[in-house]
């Protein structure tokens, strides 16, 4: 079995989002990077079913030279070999596009990415290259089995969940707990450095949308303290200032 | 041309964001000088249908082939294309929810869209066609320029406020032909909460943390959130716990809420918290703690113990009521 997980290298999660010139451009000075939250979950179960069942894991990225450190973690988390794509990955259908590339050149049995990217939030890329390449996707997944050539999984729907059978391929959105986040370690670090990263040009230059610019939100007005033994004003201010009840 | 809305059903009735989304359509399609039409898929009785014309929809297609009664992403997303050939649309507007995600892709791979995700006002035509969009989990905004001829709008909650008319919309019946293969997914079980308030959609939301200390105390979280006719949440370690089930988790890596009021008892007010909430009207926070980083973020603060202030504020709901 074949398996490409599609990982993004975004800012931490406790990261302060800035902009610079003249708000047209994302501050990286200072900014940790790391796997996206959600693709964290999709390679670890990755690498579960490689244990269980022998398949072959594939990290790829769509992103700049420096996405490299986040890679690198991937294979030392135990992905076999990664492939990168050196572009700015500037819109969802751009990032599907190079996905979309990649497997129909390669087939594979299942594509897994994160449910979403904790950049721009769009649980998109997995939608259009389930389209691109004509197979279903599906999204957020919190359990994956696979029997043969059939995956069992449970997505979580609004206020609740469902188990759902497809046969392979299949492009799957991930999410907990799917599987329990993995720490490489020391044997992993070490022989990540010696696995396959290749390199390769974008297909394609479709980009159907740009961002022209940024901006940051207006910070909250102060907060307004209410005495504990006075609680039952809070309900009175909600209904009477705040005009939400 | 028109603009074209898909409007989801929840057991037969136009969920409230889609009557936001028909309107937010009704008002794009004003800026563009031509009409707005939505998409019903599954089974909704002709009147509740018309309704769609009180949010601004002249016309509504329907797709009620029995095939379609079952949700599925894949083949509404081919019903929806269709119907935006059919007219001749070149935006699709659509509200945020997991199958309006599933299908705002799906549609932006067929008809090679430029897809805007999480989008919070109405666009700028002034030059180009613009769109501001919420990023980086709420902590940023981005103006984002869309340049496919075709545009597809997929809005967060409480994204704009819809003025209701009584104008009736046109009822057409709709039957596109699907293909087979977005019929191949097999649901074999679903488990889902019935007469609840549904998360993404509540106007009002309380939500709890670990200072409730155990899944034994969730009463008085839901005590208020009755006499509020609130939906229910809670944070991360909350659900990692099992004291609530997973789609109840806001957060960074949770579910993402807008509404009008959102009351934090017990929660410390982490940043990967926030990033779920922080597009709320109103936030109130209950803490015992003077120092939690949540009353930062907070409209209304109340330092106490929630098993005191939660019933307090239940209590005074219900005088109000
Ligand atoms: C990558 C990543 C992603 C994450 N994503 C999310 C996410 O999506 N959502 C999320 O919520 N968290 C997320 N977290 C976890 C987050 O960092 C915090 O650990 C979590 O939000 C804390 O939950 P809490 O506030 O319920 O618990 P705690 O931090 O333990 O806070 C409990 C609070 O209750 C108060 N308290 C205790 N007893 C009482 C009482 N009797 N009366 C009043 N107050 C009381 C305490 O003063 C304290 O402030 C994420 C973390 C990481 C690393
Ligand atoms: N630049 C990228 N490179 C590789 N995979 C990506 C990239 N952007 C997004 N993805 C994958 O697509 C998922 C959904 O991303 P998004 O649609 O941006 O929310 C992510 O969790 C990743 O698995």
């Amino acid at each position: 079995m074949k398996i490409l997980v599609c990982v993004t290298s975004v800012p931490d999660t406790t990261t302060k989002i800035t902009f610079t010139d003249n708000n047209t451009k994302f501050n990286k000075a200072g900014v940790q990077f790391i796997t996206g939250p959600y693709d964290d979950y999709a390679l670890a179960r990755a690498v579960e079913l490689k244990e269980k069942l022998g398949a072959s894991v594939t990290v790829f990225n769509v992103g700049e030279a420096d996405a490299e450190p986040v890679i690198r973690k991937c294979l030392a988390i135990g992905a076999d070999d990664a492939i990168r794509v050196n572009a700015e990955p500037i819109d969802a259908y751009f990032v599907a596009e190079q996905i979309a590339a990649v497997a129909k050149e390669t087939p594979y049995d299942l594509i897994l990415m994160g449910r979403e990217s904790i950049d721009y939030n769009g649980g998109q890329v997995h939608g259009i290259v389930g389209e691109l390449l004509g197979i279903p996707s599906i999204s957020p997944v919190m359990k994956l089995d696979i029997d043969g050539t059939t995956a069992k999984m449970t997505r979580e729907i609004e206020g609740g969940k469902e188990d759902i059978e497809a046969q392979l391929p299949l492009v799957l959105g991930c999410q907990e707990p799917i599987a329990e986040w993995k720490i490489p370690n020391m044997r992993g670090i070490m022989t990540a450095r010696t696995k396959p990263l290749k390199i390769v040009q974008p297909a394609g230059q479709d980009s159907l949308t740009t961002v022209a610019s940024y901006e940051l939100p207006a910070p909250r007005g102060s907060v307004k303290m209410i005495p504990a033994d006075e609680a039952e004003t809070l309900i009175t201010l909600l209904r009477t200032e705040a005009k939400v009840i | 041309m028109s603009v074209l809305i898909f409007a989801e059903l929840d057991e037969g009735k136009l969920k409230k964001s889609s009557q936001e989304a028909i309107f937010y359509g009704s008002k794009v399609a004003g800026m563009l000088g031509t009409s707005a039409t939505a998409v019903v898929i599954g089974a909704a009785d002709q009147n509740e249908l018309a309704t769609a014309g009180r949010f601004g929809a002249t016309k509504v297609l329907h797709a009620a082939d029995a095939k379609l009664n079952e949700v599925n992403g894949m083949a509404y997303a081919s019903v929806v294309a269709a119907a935006a050939q059919q007219e001749g649309a070149k935006v699709v507007v659509l509200a945020k929810s997991s199958l309006g995600d599933a299908m705002a892709a799906r549609l932006a791979g067929k008809l090679k869209a430029g897809l805007a995700p999480n989008v919070i006002d109405l666009p700028d035509l002034s030059n180009g066609f613009r769109v501001k969009t919420s990023i980086y989990t709420g902590k940023a905004f981005a103006y984002n320029e869309l340049k496919a001829d075709v545009k597809i709008l997929a809005i967060k909650k409480n994204t704009i406020a819809p003025e209701e008319t009584d104008a009736t919309a046109s009822v057409e019946a709709f039957t596109p032909t699907v293909a087979d293969s977005d019929f191949v997914l097999k649901v074999t079980n679903t488990e889902k909460a019935t007469g609840d308030i549904l998360l993404p959609e509540a106007d009002l939301v309380v939500s709890a943390g670990r200072g409730l200390k155990g899944p034994e105390n969730w009463g008085i979280v839901e005590d208020l959130a009755k006499a509020l006719h609130a939906a229910t949440a809670c944070s991360k370690p909350v659900s990692d716990l099992d004291w609530r089930p997973h789609h109840e988790h806001v957060g960074q890596t949770g579910i993402k809420v807008s509404p009008n009021l959102y009351i934090a008892a017990g929660i410390s007010g982490a940043i990967q918290h926030l990033a779920g909430v922080n597009s709320s009207k109103v936030i109130v926070v209950i803490n015992k703690d003077p120092d939690a980083p949540f009353f930062k973020s907070a409209d209304y603060g109340i330092v106490g113990d929630v098993f005191e202030v939660l019933p307090k504020l239940t209590k005074a709901v219900q005088a109000l009521n």
